[in-house]
């Protein structure tokens, strides 16, 4: 089992190297950065004040050496510009270059800069991070236990017409991506022109003060994605189940039907849908920008949309490494609690 | 004039649509008249999820291809008439000239323009777009996932490594990476989809190749044949005068996809053939162990001969309920990349940039944004259920 962890976090490593390595390389294109020099100084710069503008911030070294400054492995580099001024990737303001560090990477745990927001890319993803886990918590605490009740109604009784129904609502629910749901039931539930407006269309006040009143509308949109398909893997699962010669022992032997569900199927028919939780977080990390977006909320997803469209590459990479780590590390934990809730597996 | 009363409307509409009907009923009537002879296509038409499935599917099939030959549509998707900026369905128009379709019907947008027709239009982009992306993907993923399953090894540590890679990723991080006006600029989606595009090419050369190799006679012209068309269309594909890529002359180049399109459609391609690999070799593990494939390596056949012919043929079942599924999918990615105004114009008519346009008066004005969110709902419901449909039929034999 360590073994296997250990080799798992190894392969981990190589993928977030090679990832961040790729959203490097795009952010770092000429025509990205002409464009991230313009944003930044200003938009009628010609062609060379451009090329200076980039070479006097250190924007035109060779992309491993950039990529190695990034990581913490190439001293930061110091450059005189062309206007006189001494900048370094690791000479902060109010730092002589004397004082400045030689190293300012990822692994010196210096995130560097955002050119959007002008702060410590460190600070904005943790903050983000934190309001954005806000959001995911409560849609756990209503998606998984909505769904595995769902799912396991509709799987006891297969072919019956409480599986029919539920299984039509959990299809429906995945045919609803969160931009069309999350726009329906603004439509329906906070619009002035239905008149119901029983919550509030964005939830840009959640930030500071979550109520049900401002927070339920995102956190329904994005449960209701997830919810259908755990709420199928659950329903297909409990169905086999309920098929097996163990249950059909219970049954003959006179236990009641809510004893079979509850005691003998429940445990195993729960094996399947714990992976697919676990998996679902990458999916999340897609409703959540969409939904952020989409009811304004300034959490993890909005600042990716802001860093990409803004191609501030510090943030980017930033939030890319958490990404990935989070869908990596979901992919890990998966894999060891399949291990775990099913002794029939084992990893050697 | 009267606006219309919602029974106007919706009569008007259903009106609107007869030819659609029409070719609904006809596709029906003909396929459950001679359903027993269909194979699987003609099972469909015992359940009845799959045939709402395919009703709802075929339903926006018809509107797009009629849509696109100016059918249906009352107004011109682009054009604005003044007067009509956000009104509510059934606006009749202040000063309609001769021959003008004298209604609103599902009401005006922000920019006045119809949203009854931009809808329609709009299940146009997803009709061409959709299932051919998802095509394309299968494809490579099929290309690649055979034989990583077939061989294993270090080709399959290999490419796996690679899907988990493209899989780790965000979809949107890559989509706003990829389908950027800079990005564009600096050719990489040409390139990626000189790269891309080859593998349809390379999977019918193999798979006629691996058939007819015993028969040089028929094979000879059959690949020249085949792949001389092909490859010119290939070349006309990814060659676009004026980008980076452009490998023919003009007079030979047979289409040009427009601008933005072929961004997309990389993209969509580059998103889920990974998924579609780990399928495909899941079922080549699964499928390499069994008898008649020991038989044909035992006859001496070749490896991707078994592969194709083998193996392929046998995996079609959970293939084509995942290739539903997988169209299903792309239409909702379509609608993000719309959602966030990446790689369509802004004035394109399809459902996700219509969304984002009525998204943002959405407090006031419904209908903008209402009208493309419930077509693209139920386009998606429809491949999800025929997909369930198609799934029981094929677990049925």
């Amino acid at each position: 089992m360590g073994l296997f962890i250990l080799r798992r976090a190894g392969v981990m490593l190589i993928t977030a190297l090679c990832l961040t390595f790729i959203v490097f390389f795009l952010a770092n294109l000429y025509p990205n950065l002409e464009k991230l020099a313009k944003t930044q100084g200003n938009f009628r710069m010609s062609e060379e004040e451009v090329a200076t503008w980039l070479g006097n911030r250190g924007y035109t070294q060779p992309l491993f050496v950039k990529y190695g400054e990034w990581l913490g492995v190439v001293p930061g580099a110091v450059i005189e510009g062309t206007d006189g001024q001494i900048r370094g990737r690791c000479i902060r303001d109010g730092m002589t270059p004397q004082e400045a560090p030689d190293y300012c990477g990822i692994l010196q745990g210096d995130w560097g800069t955002s050119t959007v927001f002008q702060d410590n890319v460190g600070g904005i993803i943790s903050t983000r991070l934190g309001l954005t886990g806000k959001l995911m918590f409560w849609v756990m605490v209503l998606m998984v236990p909505s769904a595995l009740l769902l799912g396991v109604l509709a799987g006891m009784r297969e072919g019956s017409r409480t599986d029919r129904t539920l299984s039509t609502v959990a299809i429906t629910t995945t045919a609803t991506p969160e931009y069309v749901s999350g726009v329906i039931l603004i439509a329906v539930f906070a619009s002035s022109a239905v008149g119901l407006k029983w919550f509030k269309g964005t939830a840009t006040s959640a930030m500071e003060n979550a109520t049900f009143e401002n927070f339920f509308l995102p956190v329904l949109t994005i449960s209701l994605y997830g919810m259908g398909y755990i709420a199928r893997m659950t329903r297909a699962s409990m169905a086999e189940v309920m098929t097996a010669q163990y249950i059909r022992t219970a049954r003959l032997k006179g236990v009641s039907f809510p004893n079979i569900v509850v005691k003998h199927a429940l445990r195993n028919a729960l094996i399947a849908p714990f992976t697919v939780i676990m998996l679902q977080f990458p999916w999340l990390l897609n409703g959540v920008v969409i939904v952020e977006t989409l009811f304004n909320y300034k959490g993890f997803g909005w600042t990716l949309v802001a860093a990409a469209s803004n191609n501030d590459i510090e943030l980017l990479l930033g939030v890319s490494v958490v990404s990935v780590f989070v869908v990596l590390v979901t992919q890990l934990i998966s894999d060891i609690g399949y291990v775990y809730l099913n002794p029939r597996i084992s990893v050697s | 004039m009267e606006p219309l009363s919602w029974f106007e409307i919706i009569t008007r509409v259903l009106w609107q649509f007869i030819p659609v009907w029409i070719a609904l009923i006809a596709v029906f009537v003909v396929s459950i008249r001679y359903k027993r002879r269909l194979g699987l296509y003609g099972k469909l038409f015992d359940s009845t999820i799959g045939m709402i499935g395919f009703a709802l599917v075929m339903f926006w099939v018809f509107t797009g291809i009629f849509g696109a030959m100016d059918l249906i549509v009352t107004h011109d998707a682009l054009s604005q008439v003044s007067g009509m900026k956000n009104e509510p369905p059934g606006t009749p128009l202040m000063r309609a000239e001769d021959g003008q379709y004298p209604y609103y019907l599902f009401g005006g947008d922000n920019l006045a323009r119809d949203v009854f027709s931009r809808m329609i239009k709009g299940a146009w982009v997803v009709v061409q777009i959709a299932p051919l992306a998802t095509i394309f993907a299968f494809m490579v993923g099929i290309t690649l996932g055979l034989p990583a399953g077939f061989y294993g090894g270090r080709l399959d540590t290999f490419l796996s490594f690679l899907a988990n890679l493209i899989l780790a990723f965000p979809v949107i991080l890559l989509f706003y990476l990829l389908v950027t006006p800079e990005i564009v600029a600096t050719g990489i989606p040409n390139y990626m989809a000189v790269v891309l595009f080859i593998f349809p090419i390379v999977f019918i050369a193999v798979l006629l190749n691996s058939r007819y190799r015993t028969q040089p006679r028929i094979r000879t012209p059959l690949l020249i044949g085949v792949l001389g068309i092909l490859g010119w269309l290939y070349l006309s594909l990814i060659s676009e005068s004026g980008s980076k890529v452009s490998v023919i002359p003009d007079f030979l180049d047979l289409f040009n996809v427009p601008g933005g399109i072929l961004v997309v459609f990389v993209s969509v391609v580059f998103v889920n053939s990974p998924t579609v690999f780990r399928i495909v070799r899941g079922l080549a593990l699964d499928i390499k162990t069994r008898d008649y494939v020991a038989a044909a390596q035992t006859r001496g056949e070749g490896a991707w001969y078994i592969m194709l012919w083998e193996i392929l043929p046998n995996a079609r079942g959970p293939l084509i309920v995942d290739l539903c599924l997988r169209i299903g999918y792309t239409t909702i990615l379509l609608g993000t990349l719309g959602f966030f105004g990446l790689g369509l114009p802004p004035e394109s008519p399809d459902w996700g940039t219509t969304i984002n346009d009525g998204r943002r008066l959405l407090q006031i004005y419904l209908h903008p944004a209402l009208v493309p969110a419930l077509s693209l709902l139920s386009m998606v419901l429809g491949l999800n259920l025929l997909a369930d449909g198609l799934r029981e039929e094929t677990l049925r034999d």
